[in-house]
C-alpha cells in the first residue's frame, strides 16, 4: 500500500452559511500547532459587506424563532463542539478552554427562554391598561472577537448575541484564527440557520471600520480592539447612525468567570404595549 | 460578430405589405449563435467598473430606470408616492438625478401625472411650492394593450392605448401579440403594431417582445426587426410577469437588431430591458453591454432604459457608499 497523500487544509470564511475564499482573493499564514503552518483567508471589505447582507438575510427568521428553538440550537451547538474537542486540542486550544468554551454555549442556551422573563414583564401603570415590556433582538451585531482566548473570547461573544435573536457578523482573532474557522464547521452543522453567525478572518483595522460605518448595521461590540485610538475612531464612526457600542474590554479580562448577563442585554430593543383592560 | 447581413435587401418600408414579403424577410435574417451571444454577454459581464466611472455610471443608471410598479395592488397613494420618488430619489442629496419615467396602469395615469406635473390644468404646483425640479422630464408611461398577456380583441388594445395616452401617458408600453407570432402570423403582430402606433398619436411606444415566450434568440431577432418595422420607438425584453425576464444575451441580441436597423434605415430605436434587474452590478453590467455593443448613442435615457423597481434602492445605496464612504443600509430609502 503506498503512501496516503497529505490532506491539506484551507481555512475560508464563513459567510452565510458557505465558506468562500475571500472576495479579493487574498490570505495570510499563521501558526498551526507545533510545527506547521496554515493560509488563513484575509478578509476585505467587500467580504464584511457581504456578510451583512447574509446577517440581515438571516434576520428576520432567526428573531422570529421561538426562544425554546434558539436553545435548542445552541444547545446543539455545544454537543457538536464536544464532540470536535480533540481537534481543537490539536489546534493547539488547550482542553480546559474548550470545555469552557462548551459550558459556556449550554449557559447561554439555557438564557434563550428565560431572558424574555428577567428583562421583561408587566409594567404597573395607573389606568385600566395592561402594560407589558418585551426585550427584542437589536439586529445585526458586528463584533471583535478577543486576541484571546481565541475559542473561549470568541464563543463569549457570538452566543450572548444570538441567543436573543441578533445576528453576527464577527472578526475572529487575528492572530490565531484557525480556531474562529473550526468553530464556524461545528456551527456548520449545527442546525444554525445560515447567516446568523459570520465569521471574517484577517485584520481588524482593514474590515471593522467599514462595518462601524455601515448603516445597515445595529451594534457594534468592541470587546477585542486593544488599540485604544482605533476604538475610539470606530466609536465615533458608529455614533453616525446611534449603533449600541459595547466597549473593549480590559486586557486581563478573565473569560473564565461567570459572564454575567451585560452581555446579552446590551444587544435588546425593549418593546412595551399598553393593551386596554376593559371591564 | 453575429451582425445581420445587409446585402440584397428589399425596401424595408414595402415589407409589411405582404405576409409572404415579410416572412421572407424575417426568416432570412441571420440565424444567432446562441453559445457565442451567451459567452459575449458574460464576457462582457466580468469588466470591473471603479470610482468616478462607477459613480458616472451610477448617475446614469438612475437616469435610466422607468420606476414601475404592475400590481393588483396599486393604489393612488401608493403611485403618487411612487411619483415623488421618480422626482427626487434620494430627498437627503439634492445632486441626485431623477429617473428616466414612471410606468404604471392606464388606471393609475392621472394621479401619477398629478405629480408629475402639477393639477390639472396648468404647470406648476397649486401650493406654495414651486414645480419640483424634473418636472415634466420624468416622463410618464403606462403600459397598454391588455397587459401583461395581450389576450384581448384590437379594439380593446386600441381603447385601451387612446384611454392611457388621454389620462396623459407619453410613453405606451405594448406587448406583442406572441400568439400569433409564435403560429407565424406575422403580419397580424405587424399590423396590430402600426394600429397601436397610430393610436398612441405623439406618444413614444414601446414594444414588449416578452422573451421569455420566445424561445429561442432567432425568434428574438425577428420580433425586434418586426416591431421596428412596424414603427417602434423602443423594443422592450419583458412584461416582468413571466419568470424569465431580462437577460444579457437577450439584451445583446436587441442591441444588434437596433444598431443593424439603424444601418439600414438610418432611424434609431431604444432598448429597455426590464425584470430581474435588482442590483447596481447588474445595471453596470448592462451599460457595458450597450456601450461596446451599439457605442456611446445608446447610452442616454432616450435611448436605453431599464424596467425595474427595486433596482432604484441599490442604485442610490451604491451612490450613497460612494459620496459618503459608508455602506447604505436599506431602511434609509422609501421601500415602493
Amino acid at each position: 500500500m503506498s503512501e496516503r497523500v497529505a490532506v491539506r487544509k484551507t481555512y475560508k470564511l464563513y459567510i452565510g452559511g458557505k465558506f468562500p475564499r475571500s472576495e479579493s482573493g487574498r490570505s495570510y499564514l499563521v501558526q498551526s500547532g507545533e510545527n506547521s503552518t496554515a493560509n488563513v483567508a484575509l478578509a476585505s471589505r467587500k467580504d464584511a459587506r457581504d456578510a451583512v447582507v447574509a446577517a440581515r438575510a438571516a434576520g428576520s427568521g432567526w428573531a422570529g424563532a421561538t426562544a425554546y428553538n434558539r436553545g435548542q440550537i445552541l444547545y446543539r451547538v455545544a454537543e457538536m463542539l464536544e464532540g470536535r474537542r480533540e481537534q481543537f486540542v490539536a489546534l493547539g486550544i488547550p482542553g480546559d478552554e474548550v470545555d469552557a468554551a462548551t459550558d459556556r454555549w449550554v449557559w447561554y442556551a439555557g438564557w434563550s427562554d428565560k431572558l424574555p422573563q428577567v428583562r421583561g414583564g408587566v409594567n404597573p401603570v395607573a389606568g385600566p391598561y395592561l402594560n407589558l415590556s418585551t426585550p427584542e433582538p437589536t439586529g445585526v451585531v458586528a463584533a471583535v472577537a478577543p486576541a484571546a482566548p481565541a475559542l473561549l473570547g470568541l464563543v463569549s461573544v457570538i452566543a450572548p448575541a444570538i441567543v436573543s435573536g441578533n445576528t453576527v457578523v464577527v472578526a475572529a482573532s487575528p492572530t490565531d484564527p484557525l480556531a474562529a474557522v473550526t468553530l464556524a464547521e461545528v456551527l456548520a452543522t449545527s442546525d444554525l440557520p445560515a447567516g446568523v453567525v459570520n465569521i471574517l478572518t484577517g485584520r481588524i483595522e482593514e474590515t471593522v471600520p467599514s462595518l462601524a460605518g455601515h448603516r445597515d448595521v445595529n451594534a457594534l461590540d468592541l470587546t477585542g480592539v486593544a488599540d485604544a485610538e482605533l476604538a475610539t475612531s470606530l466609536e465615533v464612526r458608529a455614533a453616525e447612525n446611534l449603533k449600541r457600542v459595547l466597549r473593549p474590554v480590559p486586557p486581563h479580562h478573565d473569560w473564565y468567570a461567570d459572564p454575567g448577563l451585560a452581555r446579552m442585554t446590551a444587544l435588546l430593543e425593549t418593546k412595551t404595549v399598553w393593551h386596554p383592560k376593559g371591564g | 460578430m453575429t451582425a445581420t447581413a445587409m446585402s440584397a435587401r428589399p425596401d424595408l418600408t414595402e415589407l409589411g405589405r405582404s405576409e409572404t414579403a415579410l416572412r421572407g424577410f424575417l426568416h432570412g435574417l441571420p440565424g444567432v449563435d446562441q453559445v457565442g451571444a451567451e459567452q459575449r454577454a458574460a464576457q462582457l459581464g466580468t469588466r470591473s467598473i471603479k470610482a468616478t466611472a462607477k459613480a458616472w455610471a451610477i448617475d446614469l443608471a438612475i437616469r435610466m430606470v422607468d420606476l414601475t410598479t404592475l400590481e393588483g395592488a396599486d393604489t393612488p397613494g401608493k403611485v403618487r408616492a411612487l411619483a415623488a420618488k421618480a422626482l427626487r430619489p434620494d430627498p437627503a442629496d439634492p445632486s441626485c438625478p431623477h429617473v428616466g419615467a414612471v410606468c404604471v396602469y392606464p388606471s393609475m395615469v392621472p394621479y401619477v401625472a398629478e405629480v408629475l406635473r402639477g393639477p390639472a390644468g396648468g404647470a406648476g404646483s397649486a401650493g406654495a411650492e414651486a414645480a419640483p425640479a424634473g418636472a415634466g422630464v420624468v416622463h410618464l408611461a403606462s403600459v397598454a394593450t391588455a397587459f401583461p398577456a395581450g389576450q384581448a380583441p384590437l379594439e380593446v388594445k386600441l381603447a385601451d392605448t387612446r384611454a392611457a395616452v388621454a389620462a396623459g401617458a407619453d410613453e405606451i408600453d405594448m406587448v406583442i401579440n406572441r400568439s400569433a407570432f409564435l403560429t407565424g402570423r406575422y403580419q397580424e403582430v405587424y399590423d396590430e403594431v402600426v394600429a397601436i402606433r397610430e393610436a398612441c398619436g405623439p406618444a413614444h411606444l414601446k414594444v414588449i417582445l416578452e422573451t421569455g415566450e420566445l424561445s429561442t434568440y432567432d425568434n428574438v431577432r425577428r420580433a425586434s426587426w418586426l416591431a421596428m418595422l412596424a414603427g417602434a420607438d423602443f423594443i422592450k425584453t419583458s412584461t416582468g410577469k413571466v419568470p424569465a425576464a431580462a437577460t444579457p444575451p437577450v439584451t445583446l441580441v436587441m442591441l444588434e437588431a437596433v444598431r443593424d436597423f439603424r444601418a439600414a434605415t438610418g432611424r434609431q430605436v431604444g432598448v429597455k430591458p426590464a425584470g430581474g434587474i435588482k442590483t447596481t452590478k447588474d445595471a453596470i453590467k448592462y451599460l457595458v453591454l450597450v456601450n461596446e455593443t451599439v457605442g456611446a448613442d445608446w447610452l442616454d435615457p432616450d435611448w436605453f432604459r431599464f424596467g425595474a423597481s427595486s433596482l432604484l434602492n441599490d442604485l442610490l445605496m451604491q451612490r450613497t457608499k460612494l459620496t459618503t464612504g459608508d455602506y447604505a443600509g436599506p431602511d434609509y430609502f422609501t421601500r415602493d
